[in-house]
C-alpha cells in the first residue's frame, strides 16, 4: 500500500493564456485532511478537477489512488432527484438492491433528514441540501473525499454547525479529505494540514500542521494561533507594510 | 374559510366575464345595431352549434386538424430535439447552423404556403409541412439553449458518479433541460393549432381551418362563429393538457422561484 493517496507532480495547466498552475506538484497521504486556502481566482477549483480527475493537466502527473467523490459549494445536489435519489447516486455501484436500501436507511439517519427522503432539493434549506451533498459523498466506500467550499453558500451560524457535522461524520466514515476553501477560520478548525496557496499561477506559499483531534473548538488555542499564520502569510494580519512589500 | 370562499369567487370571475360578453352579443344583435348578415346573434351561433354537431362535420373536422398538429408537431419535437442537443454540445456546430436556424425560425411559417401547395397538393401533407416548419426551428433553439446553459456542476457530479454515453444523456442531460423543453413544447404547440387553422384555410378540403374558410364563402356568419369558438377552445385545451407536465414532480424545480 502506497503512503501517497492522491499524487500531483509537476502539474501545469492553463486555459487560453491563463497559466493556472506551472510545475505544481502536491502529495496528500493516506488518511490526512489536507485544507488548500488561497486568494481567489488562483485556481482552487481547477485543482480539485485535477484531483478528482474530471479535468486533465496539460503537461505533469497525477496519481490517484482509488474513487474521489466531490462535494460541492451549492448546487451540486441534481434537482430533479428527490434527497433519496440523490443518495442513491453514491450507492450505485452496490448491486444488490436491499443493501442499497440499508446503506441509504442509514446515511439518512446520519444526516437526520430520514423524514426528508422524498424531498426535492429545491424543498430543503441550504444546510440540509449541504447535509445531503455530504452523506451523497460518503455514502458507499470511496477513497478520497474532496471538498470544494462545501459551506460557503451557509449563514455563519449553519457553517459552524456542518464543520462539526462534518468532522463527525469523518469519525463515522474516515477518508482522505482534500479541502478547498477561501475560509480560512474553516481550514484551521477541520484540517490536519493547511496549504496555502499564492496567487496565479498557484505555488504553496507554506504549509502548516494542526495536530489536534477532531472535533475541535473554533477558539481552541492551535485553531487561533493556525489562523493567525495563515492570515498573517496571505499579509491580512500583522506587519501590512511587509505584506505589501511583499506584493500581496 | 374566508380565504377559501375569495378563492371560489375568484374563479367563478372568468364565467361572469363570458356572462357579460354573452348578454352584450344578445343585446347589440337585438337592437340590430349592425346587419344580421355581419354579425350573428348568439341564438344562430347556437342553431349553428347544433347543426354542425348534428350532421357530424364538426367532429370530422376536428379530428382533421388534431391529427395534422399531431403529426406535424410530434414530427418537430422527435427531429428538433436531438439537434437542438447537438448543437448545445458543441460549440462548433452551434456556430455554423445557428444562424441559419435563426433564419427559418424568423421566417413566417406562412410564407411557404404557396410551396406547401405546390410539392405537396391539399390535405393532410401541406399542413403537416407547415406546422413542422413552424414548430421545428423554435424547438432547436430553445433546446440548443437549455443544453448550452447546464451548470458545469452536474457534469462534474456525473463524473464522479460514474455517468457516462447513453447515461449521461438520459439521466442527466436530458432531466436538466425538461422544464425549459416543457416550455418550448408549450410554445410550440400553441403556435402549431394557429398555423394549422391557416394552412387548411388555403390548403384544406376539411379541418377547422377549411370550415371557417368553407362558411364564409357560404355566407354563413353563424358557422363561422362557431368555428372560431371550437378553434379557440380547443387551443386553450392543449395548452392546460401541456401545462399539466409542468406539474410533474421531477421538473418542478424549473418553475419554482
Amino acid at each position: 500500500m502506497k503512503d501517497n493517496l492522491l499524487r500531483l507532480e509537476n502539474v501545469s495547466r492553463s486555459f487560453g493564456p491563463v497559466e493556472v498552475f506551472t510545475g505544481f506538484s502536491l502529495d496528500i497521504k493516506r488518511g490526512e485532511f489536507a485544507a488548500i486556502v488561497g486568494p481567489s481566482g488562483c485556481g482552487k477549483t481547477t485543482l480539485l478537477n485535477l484531483l478528482s480527475g474530471f479535468d486533465k493537466p496539460s503537461s505533469g502527473s497525477v496519481e490517484r489512488e482509488g474513487r474521489a467523490r466531490m462535494m460541492y459549494q451549492h448546487g451540486g445536489l441534481f434537482p430533479w432527484l428527490t434527497t433519496s435519489e440523490n443518495i442513491r447516486l453514491g450507492l450505485r455501484h452496490i448491486k444488490d438492491e436491499a443493501e442499497r436500501e440499508r446503506q441509504l436507511a442509514l446515511m439518512l439517519g446520519l444526516i437526520g433528514l430520514e423524514k426528508f427522503g422524498g424531498h426535492y432539493p429545491h424543498q430543503l434549506s441550504g444546510g440540509m441540501r449541504q447535509r445531503v451533498e455530504m452523506a451523497r459523498a460518503l455514502a458507499g466506500d470511496t477513497d478520497i473525499l474532496l471538498l470544494d467550499e462545501p459551506f460557503s453558500a451557509l449563514d455563519y451560524l449553519t457553517r459552524l454547525k456542518m464543520r462539526r457535522e462534518l468532522a463527525r461524520m469523518l469519525m463515522e466514515r474516515p477518508r482522505t479529505t482534500v479541502l478547498v476553501t477561501h475560509d480560512i477560520e474553516e481550514a484551521a478548525q477541520l484540517a490536519d494540514r493547511v496549504i496555502v496557496l499564492s496567487e496565479r499561477p498557484a505555488r504553496i506559499r507554506r504549509e502548516l500542521w494542526v495536530d489536534l483531534p477532531r472535533p475541535r473548538d473554533l477558539t481552541h488555542p492551535q485553531v487561533i494561533e493556525a489562523i493567525h499564520t495563515v492570515l498573517e502569510e496571505m499579509g491580512l494580519e500583522g506587519d501590512t507594510q511587509n505584506a505589501l512589500a511583499q506584493g500581496t | 374559510m374566508i380565504e377559501e370562499k375569495v378563492t371560489k369567487k375568484v374563479r367563478l370571475l372568468p364565467f361572469a366575464v363570458l356572462a357579460v360578453a354573452v348578454a352584450v352579443w344578445t343585446v347589440l344583435s337585438l337592437l340590430r345595431v349592425f346587419p344580421e348578415s355581419l354579425f350573428p346573434s348568439p341564438l344562430s351561433v347556437a342553431d349553428g352549434f347544433a347543426e354542425e354537431i348534428g350532421t357530424g362535420r364538426m367532429f370530422n373536422d376536428m379530428i382533421a386538424s388534431l391529427f395534422r398538429v399531431a403529426i406535424g408537431f410530434s414530427l418537430a419535437a422527435a427531429l428538433g430535439v436531438p439537434l437542438g442537443l447537438v448543437l448545445g454540445h458543441h460549440s462548433r456546430a452551434r456556430a455554423a447552423l445557428l444562424p441559419a436556424v435563426n433564419f427559418f425560425r424568423n421566417l413566417s411559417p406562412l410564407a411557404w404556403i404557396p410551396f406547401a401547395i405546390l410539392w405537396f397538393g391539399i390535405g393532410d401533407a401541406p399542413a403537416i409541412f407547415l406546422i413542422f416548419m413552424a414548430a421545428f426551428f423554435p424547438i432547436v433553439l430553445a433546446t440548443a439553449a437549455a443544453v448550452a446553459s447546464i451548470p458545469t456542476v452536474y457534469f462534474r457530479v456525473a463524473h464522479d458518479y460514474g455517468f457516462k454515453g447513453a447515461e449521461l444523456l438520459t439521466q442527466v442531460t436530458l432531466p436538466a433541460i425538461a422544464p425549459q423543453i416543457i416550455t418550448a413544447l408549450r410554445v410550440t404547440a400553441g403556435l402549431s393549432w394557429v398555423v394549422v387553422v391557416a394552412a387548411e384555410m388555403i390548403a384544406g378540403r376539411d379541418g377547422l381551418g377549411f370550415a371557417i374558410w368553407d362558411a364564409r364563402n357560404g355566407l354563413r356568419m353563424d358557422l363561422l362563429v362557431v368555428g372560431m369558438i371550437v378553434i379557440g377552445v380547443i387551443g386553450v385545451v392543449i395548452d392546460q393538457l401541456l401545462l399539466r407536465l409542468t406539474r410533474i414532480p421531477s421538473v418542478r424545480w424549473g418553475y419554482e422561484r
